[in-house]
């Protein structure tokens, strides 16, 4: 009877992965595999369930990597890759460097404020991350509030470019993906035990040596965990990148939407996903295994 | 496909019960700001019909999401190029003209250029056409090029010394390689509707001339940008041009927008309303093109998009300002400069899709 249960406690969470994982990635592969076709599915071959076995044979044998070719073959797509790696890995560091003092000073907070704060960092999420990112386009275009403001000061003669740059992609990731830097920083820091610190200064510790030698190290793991929830999604944001990016603005995400939407591509679409993802796992795994040790030194 | 017609069947079916419930409706995906919506209440007024309306903004994502299949919607209202590849994949259904009582109304001089895209106009009906010309703003391009500026040409955008002054106050250009790349090599002299890789290849160095001064590439937002003064030029649709003017001289905020065909002529397009193959309301959206291809239904909605209509029996009420103006209504000189485009074949349109990412991203 034991075993059953054991067995059935390894088999859920396999299942879960194998439905919502491996079943949409095999698809995605699939498709990968096939050629572009002006149909619908507006692609080649597709499985008829008629055919049996023997449409199943002729469906393997018309696969062909030709669309992973296609993508090497192509600069476009590694710089695509390289770029959005780039700006996820700026825009993290980025969201660590504002996140931290951020989770630090909540952290700090007298008890009674902190349900606050904390409210104050979720609070954003109530409005539509769509219309936030709207938003901005009217806060930094070329007649928008930020211009306006600072031509009136006299700060700038001439109003900034800053909506459809780089710079706006910034702005747009880093406000977005603050919360996901901050909370599981704040999460670690609010447990830090006080008496360390204390214990520091008694054993004559500067107060930045001791920032420096016990808290950020006993944070590391809220830092850890901050850094990769921003990092991975930013590696294949396409909605920032697209309304507050220029035509210069390279990230992989776009590309796979042209792929999809513009070229109708599918295959090659699909070739760029599964590539994404090869990408992405590196970091994935790396975070799993972190969480995992973090869970071990728990126990 | 069997378990998909069963699975079909069943939503149908569902569908139909519940609908007395919930009223009957359809589903139409149109152009943005392409329709007075006040028409989709007198619909609904007029045959109980609630209209659910949503919208896009490039021929590329509504061919996508046809091509997936199952959309949902009962009308949808592609270009002619893309209508006529979208007929041949097994898109849409023939249009019962039994039951469009109004298609006498139709302008027999446009049908016969859409018959081109779609043959008898056995698949659709044209809601709206229009040219693909330069908006500008009037104040600001005189300022930048001074008065003499060629706002009715397309060296306006497309020699480098103009555009390098212009990209100070901003230019849009159209996300659509199919609009783009006409232009070009029409401004080049050769022929717009060229299948030849060679002769395609010749658009990129002109539009990678000028693409550094481009500050956007996109396909609906430039009417709010000419309207609010964010941008200066840009080159776009006609009646998303003058509905930018409208705008902007609603909002009086000293903002002039015009519309120019260039002298060196201009892309004459067709929207067309059409049923999709699996339209859970065909009957429904039937119903719906006979209303939009009624005289006063049709003259409402060009007097309020600015477009031309396919719609011979609206223009007895079309107002002055639109069938007056030349820049929608052509006279015959200018008609003789605009020029229709045909669809690429699967090859071309990678070659051309690639060159199009090449120039937009720089890569």
């Amino acid at each position: 009877m034991p075993n059953i249960r054991r067995l059935i406690l390894i088999a859920v969470p396999y299942t879960w992965l194998l439905l919502l994982f491996l079943v949409p990635f095999l698809i995605v592969f699939k498709m990968s595999l096939s050629d572009q076709a002006l149909a619908i599915p507006p692609y080649t071959p597709t499985f008829q369930f008629s055919a049996g076995w023997d449409g199943l044979k002729a469906m393997f044998s018309a696969f062909d990597l030709e669309n992973f070719t296609w993508l090497s073959e192509d600069n476009l797509y590694w710089k695509a890759y390289l770029s959005s790696l780039q700006i996820a890995l700026f825009s993290t560091i980025l969201s660590l460097l504002i996140g931290f003092p951020i989770a630090y000073g909540m952290a700090n907070a007298s008890a009674a404020w902190r349900p606050t704060l904390m409210m104050l960092v979720i609070l954003p999420f109530w409005t539509s991350f769509l219309i936030r990112v709207y938003a901005w386009i009217g806060i930094l275009g070329t007649n928008g509030y930020l211009n306006q403001v600072l031509l009136w000061t006299g700060v700038i003669d001439e109003p900034l470019v800053i909506l459809n740059t780089n710079i706006a992609v910034y702005i747009g990731i880093v406000y977005t993906y603050l919360p996901f830097m901050v909370l599981p920083i704040y999460a670690t820091l609010e447990k830090l035990d006080m008496d360390l610190l204390e214990a520091a200064e008694d054993l004559g510790c500067s107060r930045f040596e001791a920032f420096w030698l016990i808290t950020f190290p006993l944070a590391r793991a809220g830092v850890i965990a901050g850094c990769f929830l921003v990092f991975i999604p930013v590696v294949g944001e396409f909605v920032i990148p697209s309304l507050l990016g220029g035509s210069r603005t390279l990230m992989i995400g776009k590309v796979l939407w042209d792929e999809f939407f513009s070229n109708r591509d599918w295959p090659v679409a699909s070739a760029v996903a599964v590539v994404l993802l090869l990408i992405l796992i590196v970091p994935i795994i790396l975070f799993q295994r972190q969480q995992q040790r973090a869970q071990e030194a728990k126990q | 496909m069997k378990t998909q017609k069963l699975t079909f069947a069943a939503v149908a079916a569902s569908l139909l019960l519940a609908l007395p419930a919930f009223g009957e409706e359809i589903h139409v995906y149109n152009w943005s700001d392409y329709i007075d919506e006040a028409l989709l209440g007198q619909f609904t007024e007029k045959t109980g019909i609630k209209v659910i309306y949503d919208v896009f903004d490039s021929n590329e994502v509504l061919e996508t999401k046809l091509l997936a299949g199952s959309t949902g919607y009962d009308v949808v209202v592609p270009s002619g190029s893309f209508l006529s590849r979208q007929i041949t994949a097994g898109v849409f259904q023939k249009l019962d003209k039994s039951k469009l009582s109004n298609i006498g109304n139709v302008w027999s001089d446009i049908a016969k250029q859409t018959a081109i895209y779609d043959p008898g106009n056995a698949y659709s009906i044209n809601y709206m056409w229009g040219t693909t010309g330069i908006g500008y703003n009037v104040d600001k391009v005189k300022e930048v090029l001074g008065p003499d500026a060629p706002v009715n040409s397309l060296s306006l955008i497309f020699d480098p010394k103009n555009m390098e002054k212009l990209a100070k106050c901003g230019v849009y250009f159209l996300d659509a390689p199919t609009e783009m790349i006409p232009a070009a090599l029409r401004y080049l002299g050769e022929d717009p509707d060229s299948k030849d890789k060679a002769v395609l290849a010749k658009a990129e160095p002109i539009l990678q001339a000028v693409r550094p001064y481009v500050q956007k590439f996109n396909s609906s937002e430039y009417i709010n940008a000419l309207a609010n003064g964010d941008i200066c030029v840009a080159f776009g649709w006609s009646g998303d041009v003058l509905q930018a003017r409208d705008r902007a001289a609603e909002a009086d905020n000293g903002v002039t927008i015009e519309y120019s065909i260039p002298k060196e002529g201009s892309l004459l397009w067709f929207d067309q309303l059409a049923i999709p193959a699996d339209a859970p309301n065909p009957e429904g959206a039937l119903k719906f093109i006979n209303f939009m291809l009624e005289a006063k239904v049709a003259a409402a909605a060009s007097n309020y998009v600015y477009y031309a209509n396919g719609n011979k029996a609206s223009q007895a009420f079309l107002n002055e300002d639109v069938i007056g103006d030349t820049a929608i209504y052509p006279d015959a000189n200018t008609v003789n400069k605009l020029y229709i485009t045909t669809p690429y074949d699967a090859k071309t349109q990678k070659f051309v899709t690639r060159m199009w990412t090449r120039i937009k991203t720089g890569y």
